[in-house]
């Protein structure tokens, strides 16, 4: 049985050193179903009377990513919601699309977590830097003392490797034990196993937009004690100035 | 044996085994950690949301450990690196 790892080594299209394998081409029909879909759906959309089931369903899924971004302890969700919304959706359909036959889900390859991953890792210092300011978000990086530097910076480059190995794994092996399965007990057992890969599906993709949504979380917090300094010296200025 | 079956044979039998063990710790992990987050939402209904997502990213945690594993043997079965190094070698004698 040749088994392919990942949707890598499917090359559809081949023209000169220019190749087109299967991960490039799922990615992109997925890409273009979803934000066609979005398009369509968003062209009428309605604040009152009758709103559409496909407006209502959107709506379901935006609020409801809203306020699990609010709980994770951003207080703004609007901010974020582009970035880590995208990031779910795109995974869950990934995840989702695997009960269309023949299709392989895109985040089964390395190349498109590592992609996903290295936004995260792109997307955090970014956001901090914009909450925080350069310098500040630069010194979280010395905390608790300037002997864990090192070790931050690994812990940022680890956690990368963990996020696009994690959900490449998670997804690889779905396919893979599906795979597997065809071939010693074909008919009932790869049913079940496919629905349990849909769960798993859903799971991760949770996992890995809520652990973007803690790492942001974490990179945008200013940090309380000071807020509390800064807060408690305004109040004794003003104090002073009353007086 | 010629070195295309040691490595063969290596390859095989550390796969079966990073699974078996990869599997076995993680499982105890988690089975701890589903165990404390199931007393922890008896006592307190209220934290639910709070528990159940600490929750999730905890396993998410330990559960890539289970995965590095198993990506690590399918590696070995799948796409070892040491096999065509080995088979290049020999097909040059």
């Amino acid at each position: 049985m040749p088994v392919n790892l990942t949707s890598d080594q499917q090359i559809l299209w081949q023209h000169g050193f220019v190749k087109l394998n299967g991960t490039i081409v799922t990615t992109w029909v997925t890409m273009i179903v979803m934000s066609l879909s979005a398009k369509l759906i968003t062209r009428k959309l309605k604040t009152e009377g009758d709103i559409s089931r496909w407006q209502g369903s959107l709506e379901i899924i935006v609020t409801a990513m809203e306020e699990q971004i609010k709980e994770v302890g951003l207080s703004e969700p609007a901010k974020y919601l582009s970035f880590l919304g995208t990031l779910f959706l795109f995974v869950a359909t990934a995840s989702l699309g695997t009960v269309i036959p023949g299709y392989k889900p895109p985040t089964g390859s390395l190349s498109t977590t590592a992609a996903l991953a290295l936004c995260v890792f792109v997307a955090v210092p970014l956001f901090g830097i914009r909450e925080q300011g350069f310098v500040a978000y630069l010194k979280t990086y010395t905390k608790p003392t300037f002997i864990m530097l090192p070790f931050n910076i690994i812990s940022e480059l680890s956690r990368t490797l963990a996020l696009a190995v994690r959900l490449f794994g998670n997804m690889m092996s779905g396919v893979m034990i599906i795979g597997i399965l065809l071939t010693i007990t074909p008919f009932i057992f790869p049913i079940f196993m496919t629905v349990l890969g849909l769960l798993t599906g859903m799971v991760q993709a949770y996992i890995f937009s809520i652990l973007a949504t803690v790492y942001i979380a974490a990179a945008t917090r200013i940090p309380k004690l000071k807020a509390a300094v800064v807060q408690a010296k305004r109040d004794t200025k003003s104090l002073k100035a009353q007086h | 044996m010629d070195s295309v079956t040691v490595v063969a044979v290596a390859s095989v039998a550390t796969a079966g085994i990073t699974t078996g063990i990869g599997c076995m710790c993680p499982a105890l992990g988690e089975g701890r950690a589903v165990a404390t987050a199931l007393t922890s939402l008896a006592q307190q209904p209220d934290a639910s949301a709070t528990i159940t997502r600490t929750l999730f990213v905890g396993l998410a945690m330990i559960e890539s450990l289970a995965i590095y594993c198993f990506v690590v043997s399918m590696i070995l079965i799948f796409a070892n690196p040491f096999w065509n190094h080995v088979i290049a070698q020999t097909g040059g004698k």
